[in-house]
């Protein structure tokens, strides 16, 4: 990303370990609060909630031994901003290739912050079929101030107050150098 | 009412003559050829020609003036209008209007319209055929009489050899030359370009050069049979300059005429400037016969060089812009000429070497005038009819249909620039036309 | 009228125009697009309050309907114009039908028209993205796309295959755009037919393309035999009966005898080859029942793809980004 050469990096707010850490607590919590493992969805929104998703999905195996369900949602196609943006999305797929019906879907991606993305996902998701029940697993939490439609994350990796003007990164070997969460402003803002 | 043209370079090769020299006209006529020590008359007019050629007025031997019956692309006043300001002093025109010029009282309305309009002169060309369909024979002894210099019917060929070998005797008997558009529409039907390399890679229905070359070669074995003086109208194709060329060497009584666009452009500019895709299908590219390929425009040159070719003629074709409009394929043949013709001879022939500017004048006046037998014109011999062509071979300008005379701007020279141009058009004796105000 | 086009516009007037790269971005976001016809809701809303105008000038139910249900699953609103030639001729001049078109602001106009260069002309005066829809004998884009997607899912790729097409190759938009496409991703065209309808300076068509040096990339041949041998792909044309009538071809009993796919012939071509055909077929004369109901002619494939293609035309053209791009 070009724009990425502008950033400053302010703070690292989580480095490997600690992002393990968070996963791990997140799949307990998951788990727990749904009773098991039973019928559960892991549906990774593109892109970096993808490799999110696969991780909580090994952790629940780990503990449970049954391996939940696992998808990929591009919510390109339902942005809310797609006549606005300079040039339509690059549209990549969505691989839900087990039947949504009844099941316990868990939407993972890695932040949380105006909720439009959640907005499209949850829009997309429902053009699959009548899920039972949707939650939502975040590694990153921005804060509720930032919300700009009623949406709130049921499994929450950190709670991280920011500011308008910076920028959560978060860096997952999958698509970076390195696994860490920081915290980025624009020099010129 | 005197004019004198003064210190002009005159250009008239049927008299021999390429060197300094004031003209003087009187009444419509060349009155005399002065020298340097002549006394010059106090009470004629002056034109200083001062870095000009002075030339024979340009005959433009095919031309379509749409009146009567399409006045809504061009009228005989408005065709005139252009004509004169693209340097020629006469034209011939093609006898489709509606009705076509198939008969004395059309041939004459067509030279009264001429003369009122007061412009260039209007020599018309009659029908072979009665409304050109191609079976029973107009009446060419009575449009001869009435003014017509030629026969024809053009776009639409007579294409029963039978029929074309008695038109040929007949038209022998008045010394009217046979006019011919050489397409076999058996073989061209449905055709909307050359064909060739860009018809297939455009998709577009092609007209084969053979369609042009088989009338052309009947053409020649009827004229060397009856005698008849054939003239091949706007030829296009490598293999009919071949033809004519060999029949001349053998003493057939043939003519061509070459039309600017056939040695400017090829069948590329259908598929757009560069090869552009967006400029692609200009109906403006479209005419009949078509741009051929790169190898026949040099055969053209060559033509024109070496004397096969004997005119260059505009086939000027005014299409209303609704009409260039349509669909590639459903939009009519023709683009105008008049205005851009001499632009383009000096740019593409005369500038690039291809012939000299004495061999321009030929073209564009001496043999036409031969070829249709009006005599006093083509050259500037005293007592010979004062049209007179003043030409500028260094001015540079653009070419831009917003501008032109025509009613009809379906030219694709839009925006070309030109080296060379006719810059004061008199016609028997009065200036009609002259770009120094 | 103001022509200057939205920045965000793209026309797809033919293959001919497009990079190998551009090709390839749109094939794959065609594959991104497949999934969506499988959901129970076949819908997604990324063109939601666009208009796509369907104009054809020349009947197609079938391409019009892929074209049509590509834009309603897009939520676009998709409107369909048919023009008969007939009603044209009232006077009303095909830039004039394009200006009133502009009037009513549409973002994309699909054009089906039998002469050639109609898209290209809309396309210097309207406001609206161009797609092709097929134009004259010129190009038809989208099924070449198409066809393209169907070879890319049983072959792999398309780079190094050999790829016959048989018929009326001169007459054929479909030939066209196929051979711009396939050599362009590096596979060798080999085109045979009646010498009256395929033209032996054929190979013109990609005079302005590079290839490596000594490569043959389209190769006319002179009998079906050998542009059959050895193909992994055999693409039939149909052949249209009025051909027959303006002395093209005897008849379409000869036709079929010495053009037609048999088995005897296909057995000449790869032992895994497939085979393609644009449709509608005239079964029994360009191609043998048996061979069109044979699990090797993948030409219900064919139409499953199109709308994926016509979705991802739709969507670059009124302003998507290919994949890869």
């Amino acid at each position: 990303m070009a724009a990425d050469l502008n950033l400053v990096e302010k703070s690292r707010v989580m480095d490997a370990s600690a992002m393990n850490r968070a996963l791990r607590r997140l799949a307990t919590e998951i788990v727990e609060k749904n009773n098991g493992a039973e019928n559960l969805y892991l549906v990774g929104i593109r892109r970096r909630g993808v490799p999110l998703a696969e991780r909580l999905r090994d952790k629940i195996e780990g503990l449970e031994n049954i391996k939940p369900f696992y998808g990929i949602l591009d919510i390109t196609l339902y942005r809310d901003d797609l006549s606005t943006v300079g040039a339509n999305p690059v549209v990549n797929r969505t691989e839900l290739d087990d039947d949504v019906d009844g099941k316990k879907i868990i939407l993972v991606d890695d932040v949380l912050y105006t909720g439009r993305t959640i907005r499209a996902a949850l829009d997309q998701l429902m053009d699959f079929g009548r899920p039972k029940k949707v939650q939502l697993a975040v590694l990153i939490d921005r804060g509720v101030e930032h919300r700009e439609l009623p949406i709130q994350a049921d499994f929450v990796g950190k709670y991280i107050p920011t500011k308008q003007n910076e920028i959560i990164k978060v860096m997952l070997k999958e698509f970076d150098e390195t696994e860490a969460v920081g915290i980025y402003h624009r020099p010129s803002e | 009412m005197k004019l004198l043209i003064t210190n002009g370079h005159v250009i008239d090769p049927a008299a021999g003559q390429n060197s300094g020299k004031d003209i003087l006209v009187e009444d419509g006529r060349v009155a005399a050829w002065l020298a340097s020590s002549d006394e010059r008359p106090s009470d004629a007019a002056i034109i200083d020609a001062s870095g000009l050629i002075v030339a024979p007025g340009f005959i433009d031997m095919h031309v379509h003036l749409r009146e009567p019956g399409h006045e809504h692309k061009e009228s005989i006043a408005s065709g005139c209008a252009a004509a004169v300001a693209g340097g020629w002093t006469s034209v011939c025109p093609m006898p489709n209007t509606n009705p076509v010029n198939d008969d004395a009282a059309i041939t004459r309305y067509m030279i009264e319209q001429a003369e009122r309009a007061g412009l260039a002169n209007v020599f018309p060309i009659g029908a072979i055929t009665k409304a050109s369909d191609g079976t029973e024979l107009a009446e060419m002894g009575e449009m001869k009489a009435a003014g017509a210099v030629a026969v024809s019917d053009d776009g639409r060929p007579v294409p029963n050899a039978g029929i074309m070998r008695r038109a040929m005797q007949y038209a022998a008997d008045f010394g009217l030359p046979v006019i011919d558009h050489c397409e076999d529409k058996s073989l061209s039907s449905g055709g909307v370009m050359h064909e060739g390399k860009v018809s297939l890679l455009l998709g577009l229905k092609g007209m084969p050069a053979l369609a042009e070359e088989i009338d052309v070669v009947r053409d020649i074995l009827l004229a060397r049979d009856t005698g008849a003086h054939v003239h091949i109208a706007h030829i296009s194709t490598a293999g009919a300059v071949e033809a004519v060329r060999r029949a001349k060497s053998e003493g057939v009584s043939i003519t061509c005429e070459a039309a600017p666009h056939h040695f400017t452009l090829t069948d590329s500019a259908v598929a757009g400037d560069g090869g552009e895709s967006a400029s692609a299908y200009d109906t403006n590219t479209k005419m009949a016969p078509p741009l051929r390929s790169e190898q026949d425009r040099e055969a053209i040159l060559e033509g024109l060089r070496d004397g096969t070719i004997d005119a260059i003629a505009t086939d000027h074709a005014p299409h209303h812009a609704d009409e260039k409009s349509l669909e590639y394929d459903r939009a009519p043949f023709g683009i105008t000429g008049l205005e851009t013709a001499v632009g383009l001879a000096f740019t593409e022939l005369v500038h690039k070497g291809v012939i000299d500017l004495v061999r321009l004048v030929e073209l564009c006046s001496t043999n036409p005038a031969r070829i249709l037998s009006l005599t006093g014109r083509g050259t500037l011999v005293p007592g010979s009819v004062a049209d007179i062509t003043l030409l500028d071979p260094e001015h540079v300008w653009a070419f831009s249909v917003a501008d032109s005379r025509s009613r009809s701007k379906n030219s694709p020279f839009d925006g070309r620039e030109f080296r060379g141009k006719a810059i004061t058009t008199i016609v028997a004796g009065r200036v009609v036309f002259n770009e120094r105000g | 009228m103001n022509t200057e086009k939205p920045y965000r516009r793209r026309d797809l007037l033919g293959i001919r125009e497009l990079a190998a790269s551009d090709i390839i971005g749109i094939l794959d976001t065609a594959e991104n697009f497949r999934e969506i016809s499988n959901r129970e809701v076949k819908k997604v809303p990324a063109l939601r309050g666009k208009t796509v105008i369907n104009l054809f000038f020349e009947s197609s139910t079938r391409t019009r309907t892929s074209f049509e249900l590509a834009a309603k699953r897009l939520s676009a609103d998709a409107v369909n114009i048919s023009v008969s030639s007939s009603s044209l001729s009232k006077g009303e001049t095909l830039l004039d039908t394009a200006a009133n078109l502009d009037a009513m602001a549409p973002d994309c106009i699909v054009v089906r028209h039998s002469s050639a260069g109609v898209p290209h002309r809309l396309a210097k005066v309207s406001r609206a993205a161009i797609v092709n829809a097929g134009d004259g004998a010129n190009e038809h884009p989208t099924q070449a796309l198409l066809d393209a997607m169907t070879i890319r899912e049983h072959k792999g790729q398309i780079d190094g295959l050999s790829v016959a097409i048989i018929g009326d190759i001169v007459h054929s938009r479909v030939a066209r755009s196929n051979i711009h496409l396939l050599t362009k991703l590096g596979a060798t065209v080999r085109v045979a037919g009646p010498r009256t309808l395929v033209p032996k300076d054929f190979s013109y068509l990609i005079h302005d393309q590079e290839f490596a040096p000594g490569a043959k990339p389209l190769e006319v041949c002179e009998h079906v035999e050998d542009a059959i041998r050895g193909a992994d792909v055999v693409m039939i044309l149909r052949i249209q009966r009025e051909r027959q009538d303006s002395a093209y071809f005897p008849s379409l009993r000869e036709y079929s005898i010495h053009y037609g796919l048999t088995n005897e012939r296909l057995d000449l071509a790869r032992r895994d080859a497939i085979v393609l055909h644009p449709g509608p077929m005239n079964r029994g004369i360009e191609i043998a029942s048996d061979v069109a109901d044979s699990s090797r002619s993948l030409i219900l494939d064919q139409v499953k793809y199109g709308v994926a293609v016509r979705m991802a035309v739709l969507y670059l053209a009124t302003g998507g980004s290919a994949v890869n791009s």
